[in-house]
């Protein structure tokens, strides 16, 4: 039986969601709404639902930051990924990013023909699914370059690339060529700058810093890893579709999310 | 966003515009010359080519000097400046104008004018009428049109202005979001809708009011407010505790219509929607001395964390625009008497606070 989870904060909407969906997919399984956005990212993650419907706008992480991390988090053992539907009231922001990407969405107040139509869709996606009955998903590729376009998109315009960090290691100020950073690691609100020889924090997200890099010097792999694409020496992939690189100049080994995985296919 | 640029308020840098004002300047001089040559009774041809030579060495002299300031947006140097460099013009063009005109028949005004200085002042005593006049005719037009384009420019601001302040307060997202869960309400419990449908109402209707009025009474304020906090505590459910305190003896005080309605609106957007699990949200009114204390306490994530979402997001909301707002309009009506902080709330979240002097203190 097709299972969904609804994540959305305001109580009543959920409620509401929940109505039109048992009206418009009589057969569907719904589970508890999750309030917030790591509730919907642990509930996925335990109930492992086929659909999920996200609020974009949501105490703690946002839909989209939830969608990722559900995406990267998801078990190599647990099926195909969920179908993900976004949910939103007005952001002409989200709306240009959901067409552009191509990404299923439904806008609030939730119209019942569209609802309808999006059902059609959903369900159309998971019998193919059902018929190709193999271990990855027909639709799994698309699925992740969906929202991989919808990660990228630039919030504004791209501030000018960085040449030099400033990151202070006690009272003093290292000056860190970007060329010399092995990679990056996101670490709560600060960034981890990490060099062959040291590694350093500068006060700024991983999120403000990735425009601000070249994107093909710099390789987002996981959502709090960027590494630089010369540094990596290897790349194993693993049953559950994750990518274990190894690098030249660091002894640690680092992971490439299979949101991120298709970087590393041969040639 | 910068203030319109109309080539105006600079001095054209166009071949174009440069070429027209010669023209401008050579007919202009053809016309003094008859004018002397009439008066005077000289020969046309030989005043008009002492009138070009001289017009328009000063013409070049001034708009060289006008481009001595380059980005100064000006049309002409500010204050004593301009006369002066119209007079230095006015002088040295003569001399560079007569000189040249010399050449041209091989003869020299100066000897005679050494001799007869009565002579020169009669010569160079028109120039200097001339020249101010046609100096002052360019000035007198830049200055329209300076004028012409800073009018254009403030009706633009107000403009923009008024629309910033009409798209903050009807949000469209929490319009739409308001609208999401009216709709649920209707099919779930009519009764509560219909509440929730008055209270949009009585927002809407004092949103929309608030830019003709001047002030209204404080407890009107709180009403309007209570309005607001009632969609929010239907929006958010459990996770909303509101509460108002409003002595009765400032109920009648004045203020400016929607005054605390932005604090409010940012304390729930940037403070407790955006935080996990519940929170609070408290509005309190007293009095200290003469001066009306207005204060928006929240339990939410606190200024810095809204500060850094910002940063991460900046297509997000903001809630700079609400806060310049309330800063003006204080300003406007009690300069600097009156004052608006935002600090950390003691025990976490945010302590918004208006003071603003009392005309007359209610008797307690």
């Amino acid at each position: 039986m097709t299972t969904a989870l609804i994540a959305e904060d305001e109580p009543l909407l959920a409620q509401a969601l929940r109505a039109e969906l048992a009206r418009a997919w009589p057969d569907l399984r719904l589970l508890e709404p999750a309030v917030d956005g790591d509730d919907a990212v642990e509930r996925a993650l335990s109930a492992r639902p086929d659909v999920v419907f996200l609020d974009i706008r949501m105490p703690g992480r946002s839909g989209l930051e939830a969608a990722e991390a559900i995406v990267e988090e998801w078990p190599g053992d647990a099926g195909a990924l969920p179908l993900i539907v976004f949910v939103t009231a007005y952001d002409q922001y989200a709306l240009q990013a959901f067409e552009r990407a191509a990404v299923d969405y439904l806008q609030k107040p939730v119209q019942p023909a569209r609802l309808a139509s999006c059902c059609a869709r959903l369900r159309e996606t998971l019998a193919l699914r059902a018929a190709a009955d193999g271990t990855a998903a027909p639709d799994e590729a698309a699925l992740l370059g969906r929202l991989r376009t919808l990660l990228g998109a630039p919030a504004a315009a791209a501030p000018a690339a960085l040449t030099i960090l400033q990151a202070s290691i006690g009272p003093t100020l290292h000056m860190i060529p970007v060329d010399e950073v092995v990679y990056f690691e996101a670490a709560d609100k600060y960034v981890r700058v990490v060099t062959a020889e040291r590694e350093a924090l500068i006060r700024m997200s991983l999120r403000e810093l990735l425009p601000r890099l070249h994107a093909d010097k710099f390789w987002q792999i996981h959502r709090g890893t960027v590494v630089r694409a010369d540094a990596i020496a290897t790349a194993t992939r693993d049953d559950s579709g994750k990518v274990f690189l190894t690098l030249r100049q660091r002894p640690e080994r680092l992971v490439a999310s299979r949101l991120y995985a298709h970087l590393f296919r041969g040639m | 966003m910068p203030p319109p640029t109309d080539p105006a308020l600079e001095p054209p840098r166009g071949l174009a515009d440069l070429l027209f004002r010669g023209v401008q300047v050579a007919l202009v001089n053809v016309a003094i010359a008859g004018l002397v040559a009439t008066i005077s009774g000289n020969r046309f041809g030989h005043t008009v080519l002492y009138a070009q030579c001289i017009g328009l060495s000063i013409w070049a002299i001034i708009e060289l000097g006008r481009r001595t300031r380059p980005g100064d947006g000006r049309a002409w140097p500010p204050g004593w400046r301009g006369p002066a460099l119209v007079a230095a013009a006015c002088a040295l063009g003569y001399v560079i104008g007569v000189t040249v005109a010399d050449s041209l028949f091989g003869y020299s005004s100066w000897p005679r004018y050494l001799h007869q200085p009565q002579q020169l002042a009669r010569d160079f005593g028109p120039t200097v009428v001339f020249c101010t006049i046609v100096a002052g005719a360019f000035w007198a037009r830049g200055q329209a049109r300076r004028q012409r384009a800073q009018v254009a420019a403030a009706a633009h601001e107000a403009t923009l202005a008024r629309l910033d302040m009409l798209q903050s307060q009807l949000e469209p997202h929490m319009l739409f979001n308001t609208l999401a869960n009216l709709r649920a309400l209707i099919a779930a419990d009519p009764p509560r809708a219909q509440e929730m449908l008055d209270h949009l109402i009585a927002f809407l209707r004092a949103t929309l009011a608030a830019s003709r009025q001047s002030e209204h009474p404080l407890s009107e304020e709180f009403a309007r407010l209570d309005d607001y906090l009632a969609l929010m505590r239907v929006r958010m459910g459990d996770r909303l505790r509101t509460s108002a305190s409003l002595p009765p003896e400032l109920a009648a005080l004045p203020v400016p219509p929607l005054l605390l309605q932005p604090l409010v609106e940012n304390a729930i957007k940037h403070g407790l929607e955006p935080q996990r699990g519940p929170g609070e949200l408290q509005v309190q009114a007293c009095l200290d001395g003469a001066t009306l204390v207005l204060r928006v306490a929240d339990t939410g994530r606190g200024l810095d964390a809204a500060a850094h979402a910002k940063a991460r997001e900046p297509a997000a909301p903001s809630s700079g625009f609400g806060l310049v707002q309330i800063r003006e309009r204080l300003h406007t009506l009690h300069g600097d008497a009156a004052r608006l902080t935002l600090a950390p709330r003691a025990g976490g979240g945010t302590l918004a606070e208006i003071r603003l002097p009392v005309a007359a203190p209610p008797h307690s």
